[in-house]
């Protein structure tokens, strides 16, 4: 059976991981690679690199980074943050990355989704989606989450799903850096209505909270950072509590 | 030991080059018949689409040369749905190595199936030290139909063949190159095959 997945995220600026990571055994904890070795040794399923990069200096370094990521480690990586265009992606996936995460762009010009998933397939490409409540609505963001836009979250994701993406990262606002649990609502409403993977993200506080967003949220992944940055949920023992509630992970 | 992945424009292959690397091999890559012919071993790679995948094996006369080879070939996802008879992908006829045809998924699931799914009923040298119910790396819309060629079979909706077996002809849907450590000893299996 296709299991549930474990993704670590990491933020990246010219390289270098940053908001801190307080692993214990770790002589470097800016170094994305030795992190995210660690991370696949320790069981988690797949990374997403974040690279909230400012300039094309810094950009370029990012782009050794997932060279050097690919190099070593041995489970698949998304990379996302500031992807507008064809040659972008062909750049990062020529350098080892296994999927992209476009966001803004995707609204901005909602023809990009189509044109990365005929060049480089579906299975490349992940759309992420910021969104929050208004008035009892879920409303799509821009830039981070900091721009509203009118655009319906579910809609949205449906026109995605049509225009080729392989995934959907949904992250709510209004749950993200809370610890009050993942967004479950909409998530399997988004599961419901698309037939494309869903990964949750934003809220994860404790292991509880992995539980019901797989069963209540009918998430095919869940995605945390802090979390697991600091070690407050170790990733061996969230997978062993999934197992126990009957959720299928990789052991 | 001489190591070749096909290089044919399709999709990410530096990942299965870094794979090997971590084995302690150099892996070529290459289309160029001569360094093809004469390796000992070879990869055959693909992700994307099939139809535009086997125009481009096409342009540079691979799809003759690739059914011809003799030394161990192994094809992973794409590759080795391209070595089938035919995939329902682009309504393309493939190489005609192992003899099934390659489906889409029904809606019944979710389509394509990304993530960590088990292999089992393994059957083959191929698989030597790997225990059933092994978990491997899997992105992929269209699957293999069951034949007397399967050496491994997967549940997703339905029970389909996840790694395929003609001659020195090997086949494998998942990706060992981002399979973790058990994903990197079938590799290092291939070698020794």
């Amino acid at each position: 059976m296709l299991t549930k997945r474990i993704i670590p995220c990491l933020d990246i600026k010219d390289g270098r991981t940053v908001k801190g990571v307080n692993f214990v055994d770790l002589r470097d904890a800016g170094d994305p690679v030795v992190l995210a070795k660690q991370y696949a040794d320790l069981g988690a399923d797949e990374l997403v690199f974040l690279d909230i990069s400012a300039t094309l200096e810094e950009r370029a370094t990012v782009l050794d980074m997932v060279l050097h990521v690919a190099e070593q480690v041995n489970i698949p990586f998304t990379v996302g943050g500031g992807i507008s265009n064809v040659e972008h992606v062909d750049a990062l996936l020529k350098c080892g990355a296994d999927k992209v995460s476009i966001n803004s762009s995707a609204i901005k010009r909602p023809e990009l989704i189509n044109e990365l998933a005929d060049k480089f397939g579906s299975q490349c490409v992940v759309v992420a989606i910021d969104a929050k409540q208004i008035d009892g609505k879920w409303k799509v963001h821009l830039a981070g989450g900091s721009i509203p836009t009118e655009m319906d979250l579910f809609d949205w994701a449906k026109e995605v799903e049509e225009r080729g993406a392989g995934e959907i990262l949904f992250t709510s606002m209004d749950h993200d850096g809370t610890k009050n649990g993942f967004a479950n609502n909409a998530l399997a409403k988004l599961s419901d209505e698309l037939n494309i993977p869903i990964i949750a993200s934003g809220g994860a506080g404790n292991i509880k909270h992995f539980i019901d967003t797989f069963k209540e949220g009918k998430a095919d992944a869940a995605l945390a950072a802090s979390v697991f940055h600091f070690g407050e949920i170790p990733i061996l023992k969230l997978k062993q509590e999934l197992k126990k509630n009957n959720i299928e992970v990789r052991l | 030991m001489k190591l070749v992945i096909i290089d044919y424009g399709a999709g990410n292959i530096k990942s299965i080059q870094f794979a090997f690397n971590r084995l302690g091999y150099d892996a070529i890559l290459s289309n160029n018949p001569v360094e093809i012919k004469t390796a000992d071993r070879i990869i055959f790679p693909g992700v994307g689409e099939a139809n535009s995948a086997m125009k481009k094996l096409k342009e540079s006369k691979l799809d003759e040369l690739i059914p011809n080879l003799k030394q161990p070939v192994l094809g992973i996802c794409l590759g080795m749905q391209l070595m089938c008879q035919y995939t329902e992908e682009g309504d393309t006829k493939g190489l005609g190595i192992f003899q099934t045809n390659v489906k889409r998924f029904s809606n019944s699931v979710k389509v394509p199936q990304m993530g960590w799914n088990v292999i089992k009923e393994l059957k083959s040298d191929l698989f030597k030290g790997i225990k059933e119910n092994e978990y491997m790396y899997l992105v992929h819309s269209f699957y293999a139909e069951h034949c007397n060629e399967t050496i491994a079979a997967t549940d997703y909706g339905i029970n389909y063949a996840s790694a395929l077996q003609h001659e020195n002809f090997y086949g494998v849907q998942f990706h060992p190159e981002k399979s973790s450590v058990a994903g990197e000893h079938i590799l290092n299996n291939f070698l020794t095959l």
